[in-house]
């Protein structure tokens, strides 16, 4: 029920490459700026295909270079929270929210998410009058409602201010606890990992 | 204050403008949108022939059209057996003169303002769940409208202002092909007519200063709401 991934991409004059399969909760991938962390995430994403590997979650294949297998990000359902949030400016928080959610995202589980994030009284209002913190909460419900098949989280308390980012983590603790939802997570934070993760894979240059 | 005549110069400026740029929207949107995001071989050439009425002088590209259109031309033959119409020395050939000579400004606006939407959010929008379409129309376009209504205006402006590709192509009718630039190059030509021409060169300036504001005022306007931090 986890990651079963293995991967090589050259970029420019950097090579990135992982092998991993990872079980059911948080993988956590660590290492420093600029080993490839966010490219891997783009590349289960979709977002960045591999040279050659590939890509399964959860017992589904979204990449294989051998058997030509390549599923377009939409098909991916790849719940992507990313660093810098990445709101729709022109949407409220609502329409964010809903944005992935198509018309099954039903009522339920809309409340639930909301009321678990603590952003009920946020609705109305346009992304751009958030704090980091806000702001993110609001990509990890948007992530959430999308009915996705996994999580990647990328650096997700980056872009928050340090008072609130134990509120923050506290709330990913609960998301990861009260899913079965694989979640791969990319952090260069170890103490911020060894919290939060099952399993912890260290990427070097 | 203007004659009845000067009235009619006015008002079929005004029809084939706004048609002209009705017609082009689509068209110049779809090819704003492939030379912004597309990544094929021929792209570059696509980019020079949409460029092409912006270079050429436009007593050529009237030409072309008489061309195209005329009695014995593949469009002109086409248009005359399905629909038994004829767009020479119709409004209709002004209207298409005009978006012709329109289309490379209204491409290059819009290419503009769809290059400076983040495609970031596009890749969101996708991961999402958002096909190629959705996302064109729920990031892309809303993002891109201010440039996109910019692009319409100035569109406009250059349509109203169409002289040497209308002129070949559908001559000088009046009530029909007439337009501002045209009745002014008429007028220029008979002695006498001074007054007449100094009268529909300040509405041609008014209509130009107006089509410029609107746009400012559009740009202003849209996305009041989410760009400000209003609730």
């Amino acid at each position: 029920m986890g990651f079963d991934i293995d991967v090589r991409r050259r970029l420019g004059d950097r090579a990135i490459a992982l092998r991993l399969t990872g079980g059911p909760g948080v993988t956590a991938l660590v290492g420093p700026s600029g080993v490839g962390k966010t490219s891997i995430l783009n590349m289960v994403a979709g977002l960045l295909r591999p040279d050659e590997g590939h890509i399964g979650v959860a017992g589904t294949t979204l990449f294989d270079a051998a058997r030509r297998i390549d599923l377009p990000p939409s098909r991916r359902r790849a719940g992507y929270v990313f660093q810098d949030g990445r709101l729709f400016p022109h949407l409220r928080v609502r329409a964010n929210l809903m944005f992935g959610a198509g018309r099954n995202g039903g009522n339920m589980d809309f409340d639930r998410i909301v009321a678990m994030l603590g952003i009920a009284h946020l609705l109305h209002r346009w992304p751009a009058s958030l704090s980091g913190g806000e702001a993110q909460r609001v990509a990890i419900g948007r992530a959430l409602l999308s009915s996705p098949r996994l999580l990647l989280m990328d650096e997700p308390l980056s872009s928050v201010d340090p008072a609130r980012r134990e509120e923050i983590l506290t709330l990913i603790e609960r998301v990861r606890d009260a899913s079965p939802l694989p979640i791969l997570y990319v952090s260069h934070d170890r103490a911020e990992v060894d919290r939060l993760a099952d399993h912890v894979v260290e990427l070097t240059g | 204050m203007l004659s009845a005549d000067e009235w009619s110069v006015i008002g079929l400026s005004l029809k084939i403008g706004l048609t002209a740029v009705a017609a082009m929207l689509p068209i110049s949107l779809a090819l704003a949108y492939i030379l912004a995001r597309g990544r094929f071989p021929g792209l570059l050439l696509l980019d020079a022939l949409v460029h092409l009425p912006l270079v050429v002088p436009p007593v050529v590209t009237g030409w072309l059209l008489l061309l195209l259109f005329g009695a014995s031309g593949p469009v002109g033959l086409w248009l005359e057996s399905w629909f038994g119409v004829s767009v020479l020395f119709r409004w209709t050939g002004a209207a298409i003169a005009a978006a012709i000579m329109a289309m490379p400004l209204m491409v290059r606006a819009m290419r503009l303002s769809i290059e400076s939407v983040d495609r970031r959010l596009e890749d969101a929008a996708a991961t999402l769940g958002a096909g190629r379409w959705r996302v064109f129309r729920t990031i892309t376009l809303p993002l891109s409208l201010p440039g996109i209504a910019a692009a319409m205006v100035l569109g406009f402006a250059r349509s109203i202002g169409e002289f040497g590709a209308t002129i070949t192509f559908v001559s000088n009718i009046p009530g029909e092909t007439r337009t501002l630039p045209i009745a002014i190059y008429g007028a220029l030509q008979m002695p006498g007519a001074e007054a007449e021409v100094t009268r529909l060169a300040i509405m041609s300036v008014l209509l130009s200063l107006g089509a410029l504001l609107a746009s400012e005022l559009l740009a202003r306007r849209a996305g009041k709401g989410w760009r400000g931090h209003g609730l």
